[in-house]
């Protein structure tokens, strides 16, 4: 398509949600003025024509396909015949499933960890030096590019020549003149693992590094300086009074990335596709969804794994949302 | 005193170090896809900063270019064929030994004819006889090579490969799936703050649940919705409609919530005031809400913008792989099977898409970091 065929229809896809508001409430205060005077009347169907739009969406696109999946999951693979815990059954004795879910666990320990760590020195570190605020933005800058954008950058990275030839990737290049062999690193198994999630801490890490350097403004220079002059070392302030005052705040990270990592799809679809003993959920799924024709009930069993994982952080959320009501 | 002035070195050479470790992955990338593929293919890009030395091999002109002086036939031209800055520092003429002559100097050839290399390629080569050969003959040179980059992996990735097509396809994408849930997401969130209706407290819970629902649960009953509908009208299951529609799905819980946010931090005196002096709730909305609100709608419209912009997996589910509907990530993913080795045209097409969210970044990195760091309320 070209470019004015694309901006066309660029242009009607959102003049239609502009006028539909617009139209509607227009043609409300119309009927308002010229037939009725009922107030409680125009007031819910104002209410209606403020949130219908998004309340169709939610429920096309979010409330029925959760339930849905669930309901697929008990079904065959075209969703027609029900076949009770056939998938389930097939989940718990497929190697692959059981490959996905050690990997997954393996991401959910490792990846979060060390983002919120590295994320919490680098604040630390960034706050009190004159350059802080460039090299904060250097580190934060991958939270800005593609899964996949950042796939080629390590997969470049990562490169693997021959013994004898000259290495173009920077990690064996680094590990021939150190005196190794160059390794394809993406094969080795368990491994590899590690080098993949080394690309979602590079992009994590600026994240958890500008929601710490938020928060750290909010410790009163009071309780550090009292700190200081009481002869408390650097360390120190950072173990006893920084962490524990952030504790919310690390959670809060934890929590985000953890999200993020249990729905790891890009990253092992662009680099190995799961080959290798890299396979992880989202994409053992994504698999399913389009292996053979398709298969709706093992691509929801698997779909419903990774909802099972958010659970725990959803409850959390919601009962966070009642207390903060209450007040 | 001298303990803290150790910190300081230290924790300046620690920073120092995160900031070369997360820089340089993609600088390595950035400048691979400034370098001359062949040279890519062959040497690390780190070294393509420092004049390296490289061994070629050339070819002479033939007879045609041959020009009579006195007693001798001439042949004077240069071995390279565009000025490309190397300067040639040994020659020969056979491959046994391909630097036995320093530049400047004469050699033989076993007819007898001789030729003279200077540094910059110009060469003498000069005979008692007519030339009678079509072909020239070979030349070996060892030349230092100064670093050079090009943008010809640019004009081929964008031109040949249809990363053009697919950088304008993502904006296709992008933009509606930014401005819709923005235009939606509003007027939703005004309703949730301001107006009373029953339900209202089930709605705001179903959209803090709907914030953490891994977009994986949502996949496939979408899509048959998306069949079942394009079967119904006669119409592609695949289209640009259809996917702008699902990353307003997708994306319409944060956008809610960030906006239903900032919004209940606005005075209400200052809504109520309004209403009571006979303003509608749209009125109230367009001329007071919209206004006092651009500062988050563009923390929200980076986010969302940026979300989509990096997104493969609705791409790929939701659009088809034709030149004309492809994403720039999902063609980038394409290249990566098929064109695995050729590391020209992954950098540069790498780079390319990146060139969007970079200009975000470095020109709009407040209102992003704004965004984010409101998000992070959320879990």
């Amino acid at each position: 398509m070209s470019i004015f065929s694309l901006a066309i229809t660029v242009l009607i896809g959102v003049l239609f949600f502009v006028l539909f508001f617009h139209l509607s409430n227009f043609l409300l205060d119309y009927f308002r003025v010229k037939v009725s005077k009922n107030f409680a009347f125009e007031n819910s169907i104002r209410v209606i024509i403020f949130i219908a739009p998004a309340f169709i969406v939610l429920f096309v696109f979010i409330i029925y396909p959760v339930f849905e999946t669930i309901r697929l999951s008990f079904y065959d693979k075209v969703g027609e015949n029900f076949v009770g815990l056939f998938n389930y059954n097939w989940a718990i004795n497929d190697p692959d499933f059981k490959r996905s879910i050690i990997n997954n666990l393996g991401w959910l320990i490792v990846v979060p960890t060390l983002s919120t760590f590295f994320g919490l020195v680098i604040a630390n570190l960034a706050d009190r030096i004159w350059w802080g605020s460039i090299a904060k933005s250097i580190i934060f800058m991958p939270m800005a590019i593609s899964f996949v954008g950042a796939g080629v950058i390590w997969k470049f990275m990562y490169d693997y020549r021959g013994p004898g030839d000259q290495q173009i990737g920077l990690l064996n290049a680094i590990a021939v003149a150190l005196g190794f062999e160059p390794q394809a690193w993406l094969t080795i198994p368990i491994w590899n693992n590690l080098f993949l999630m080394a690309i979602m801490i590079w992009i994590q890490t600026g994240l958890a590094l500008v929601i710490f350097s938020a928060a750290l403004r909010s410790i009163p220079n009071e309780t550090l300086d009292a700190a200081r002059i009481d002869g408390a070392s650097e360390l120190k302030i950072f173990w006893s009074i920084i962490i524990p005052y952030l504790e919310q705040t690390i959670l809060v990270i934890w929590t985000i990335i953890t999200i993020l990592v249990l729905k790891v799809f890009d990253i092992i679809y662009a680099m190995t596709n799961g080959q290798w003993q890299t396979e992880v959920l989202a994409n053992l799924m994504y698999d399913w969804m389009f292996r053979g024709g398709g298969d709706s009930g093992r691509g929801s069993v698997l779909a419903f794994c990774i909802l099972i994982g958010v659970i725990p952080i959803l409850a959390w959320n919601l009962y966070r949302h009642k207390q903060e009501q209450k007040v | 005193m001298k303990k803290l002035t150790f910190t300081k070195v230290f924790s300046q050479l620690l920073l120092l170090l995160f900031v070369i470790a997360w820089i340089v992955p993609t600088f390595g990338l950035f400048i691979s896809s400034l370098r001359d593929k062949d040279v890519l293919a062959i040497s690390g890009w780190w070294t393509s900063f420092t004049t390296t030395e490289v061994n070629e091999i050339y070819r002479t002109k033939g007879k045609e270019d041959q020009i009579k002086e006195g007693d001798y036939y001439f042949i004077k031209s240069n071995l390279f064929d565009e000025k490309q800055g190397k300067e040639i520092y040994r020659f020969g003429v056979t491959s046994k030994n391909i630097d036995e002559y320093e530049v400047g100097e004469t050699a033989l050839f076993k007819d007898e004819t001789e030729i003279t290399v200077f540094e910059n390629g110009d060469y003498i080569w000069k005979s008692k006889e007519e030339f009678k050969k079509k072909k020239g003959k070979r030349i070996f040179v060892s030349a230092k090579s100064p670093p050079s980059f090009t943008f010809d992996n640019y004009k081929e990735v964008l031109l040949k490969e249809g990363l053009g097509q697919a950088f304008l396809n993502t904006f296709a994408v992008a933009l509606p799936a930014t401005l819709i849930p923005l235009i939606i997401c509003s007027y939703f969130a005004y309703a949730l703050t301001w107006m009373k209706f029953y339900g209202r407290d089930l709605l705001l819970a179903t959209i803090i649940a709907s914030l953490v629902v891994p977009l994986q649960m949502c996949l496939i009953p979408v899509l048959t919705i998306y069949n079942d509908f394009g079967a119904l009208f006669g119409v592609s299951a695949k289209s640009y409609p259809g996917i702008w529609m699902a990353h307003t799905g997708f994306g319409l819980a944060s956008t809610t919530f960030l906006l239903w946010n900032f919004l209940k931090t606005l005075p209400s005196e200052m809504i109520e005031a309004a209403r009571v002096d006979g303003a509608t709730h749209y009125d109230t909305f367009i001329k007071i809400v919209v206004p006092l609100s651009i500062p988050s709608f563009a923390s929200i419209f980076i986010l969302q913008f940026l979300w989509v912009w990096n997104d493969l997996l609705v791409g790929l589910v939701f659009l088809d792989k034709h030149p004309s509907e492809i994403i720039l990530t999902a063609k980038l993913k394409e290249l990566l099977g098929s064109r695995g080795e050729n590391w020209e045209i992954l950098t540069t097409g790498a780079f390319v898409s990146m060139t969007v969210p970079l200009f975000i970044f470095f020109s709009l990195q407040r209102y992003f970091i704004r965004g984010l760091v409101a998000g992070s309320v959320k879990g």
